[in-house]
């Protein structure tokens, strides 16, 4: 059952090395502390998706990024299997936020225009419900025979105006945008 | 008014498709003198969507802990990943003036504002430090004695350490305590603080449901005879999926998943039906009939 890795394709283009690079993951919020990973693996051997993926591995990841290979990391499949079990960060001996920039480094690659289609439609779900799925009206009637309280409906013109303002439109299926 | 009073987010996963949860939950808490108020308003708590979008994550979250500012509660949820997401985001927002300054310029254009005067737990945190072991004790009718249980915490209620420390990720106690409350046993097993797999299984189902198998596998190795949750998404993981996993691993696993709040029950002398047990994927009724309540 091994997982065929999408890497991107290897040209000269994508093993450009991008010394800015780094420094656009170090800004954002977490992303600081790439710059001291001295590469001793404990990320990767307390991962459970690297366990169970052929192509998963942090270590290499941090160390792509820290070198510049600003392409061969974002356009890369496997950057979306982080769990987000924070493990790694528990475990790092340099005290390096691994599961945030990892997660600065997906949050990049949106930027860039790489949004697994799960992520679009999940967003456009909240923005057009307030919740993350669309909850059938079958739920809803049942929630009323089981006794519970109806659902409340969250108040949009304040979700969605939120979700503009923070730069979540891109996110968006164009239909739900109004 | 009790002193147990809480404002009680319920998350989209809940409402969606793991109402048995809920059901037991509110009246096992009702036992406990927990006071729970609903909300009027509220949306999803943002972690879906922060390995796309922190920011978006951050305003949708800010949005909720605001909700709760104005009504002056604390909010409980029975899911780990709102009880970690909110829990993280309010400490961050209380901490990182910056970031306070840059949220709240967003939440200004929707008439709202960030203060941090509340706080945001999961049940087990309230059950533990608010409710008490001592409560909780005295609420049992009908101690489980003789049922063998595993139990599984949650990523989002451990880790970071640095930001929740309030269990030990590599060896978690606090859900534990609170299952031997019940008289069930609770048994340690291999590798027990890893994750269930459900945040990757729309990327990759293959490597979810292999995170997933391995837990089972090392349950039933341990001699459990159901496993016990506190979060909807672990449990459609270990409830919903296991016969896809039965079927794609040719393997039988048979567990019994159960939502903490449905074991607490029928430690408590709740009915089956009371606790929608029913309503679970893989059937309880060995344990059941195990402890001769059918
Ligand atoms: S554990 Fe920390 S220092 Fe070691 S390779 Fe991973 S990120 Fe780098
Ligand atoms: S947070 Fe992501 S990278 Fe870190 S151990 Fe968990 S799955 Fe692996």
């Amino acid at each position: 059952m091994a997982d065929k890795p999408e890497m991107p394709k290897m040209n000269a283009e994508t093993l450009k090395l991008d010394p800015s690079f780094k420094y656009e993951v170090m800004k954002e919020h977490d992303g600081e502390t790439l710059k001291v990973c001295f590469q001793c693996g404990s990320c990767t051997s307390s991962c459970p998706t690297a366990r169970f993926s052929t192509s998963y591995r942090p270590r290499t990841i941090l160390r792509m990024a820290q070198l510049g290979l600003r392409r061969k990391v974002l356009e890369s499949q496997t950057l979306w299997l982080c769990t987000a079990c924070f493990t790694c960060t528990d475990r790092c001996p340099q005290n390096v936020e691994v599961a945030n920039v990892l997660r600065v480094l997906r949050n990049l690659a949106v930027k860039k225009g790489q949004i697994p289609g799960i992520f679009t439609e999940l967003a456009s779900n909240i923005y057009a419900t307030g919740y993350v799925y669309k909850i059938p009206e079958m739920r809803l009637r049942k929630r009323a025979e089981l006794g519970l309280p109806p659902l409340p409906k969250a108040n949009l013109d304040g979700v969605d105006k939120l979700i503009e303002l923070a730069g979540g439109r891109k996110l968006l299926k164009s239909a739900e945008v109004r | 008014m009790s002193d147990l009073r809480y404002l009680f987010f319920i998350g989209c996963t809940i409402p969606y498709r793991v109402t048995n949860y809920e059901v037991s939950a509110r009246k096992t808490f009702a036992k406990l003198g927990i006071e729970l108020v609903e909300m009027s308003d509220f949306n999803c708590c943002g972690l879906p969507v922060d390995p796309a979008s922190h920011e978006m994550m951050m305003v949708l979250a800010a949005r909720n802990l605001c909700l709760a500012e104005q009504q002056g509660l604390d909010i409980i949820t029975l899911c780990t990943g709102c009880a970690g997401t909110l829990r993280k985001v309010n400490r961050a927002l209380k901490e990182e003036k910056e970031l306070r300054n840059r949220v709240n310029e967003y939440l200004s254009k929707v008439g709202m504002e960030f203060k941090g005067t509340i706080e945001a737990k999961h049940f087990i945190h309230v059950l533990k430090e608010d409710v008490g072991f001592d409560r909780i004790k005295d609420s049992i009718r009908k101690p489980l004695a003789g049922l063998k249980v595993a139990e599984h915490c949650g990523c989002h209620l451990l880790r970071p350490t640095k930001i929740f420390g309030w269990d030990d990720p590599e060896n978690p106690e606090v859900l534990k305590g609170l299952i031997e409350l019940t008289g069930a046993e609770c048994l340690d097993y291999m590798d027990e603080p890893e994750c269930c797999g459900y945040t990757i299984i729309a990327i990759d189902d293959k490597v979810a449901l292999q995170l997933t198998r391995e837990k089972l596998q090392h349950i039933k190795m341990a001699g459990a005879q159901a496993m016990v949750t506190v979060c909807p998404s672990c449990h459609l993981m270990f409830d919903m999926q296991q016969s896809r996993i039965e079927r794609a691993f040719n393997e039988k696993f048979e567990l019994p998943v159960l939502h903490f709040p449905q074991l607490l029950g029928l430690a408590m002398g709740l009915g089956p039906d009371e606790l929608a047990l029913g309503d679970l994927r893989v059937s309880p009724s060995k344990i059941l009939e195990a402890l001769k309540i059918v």
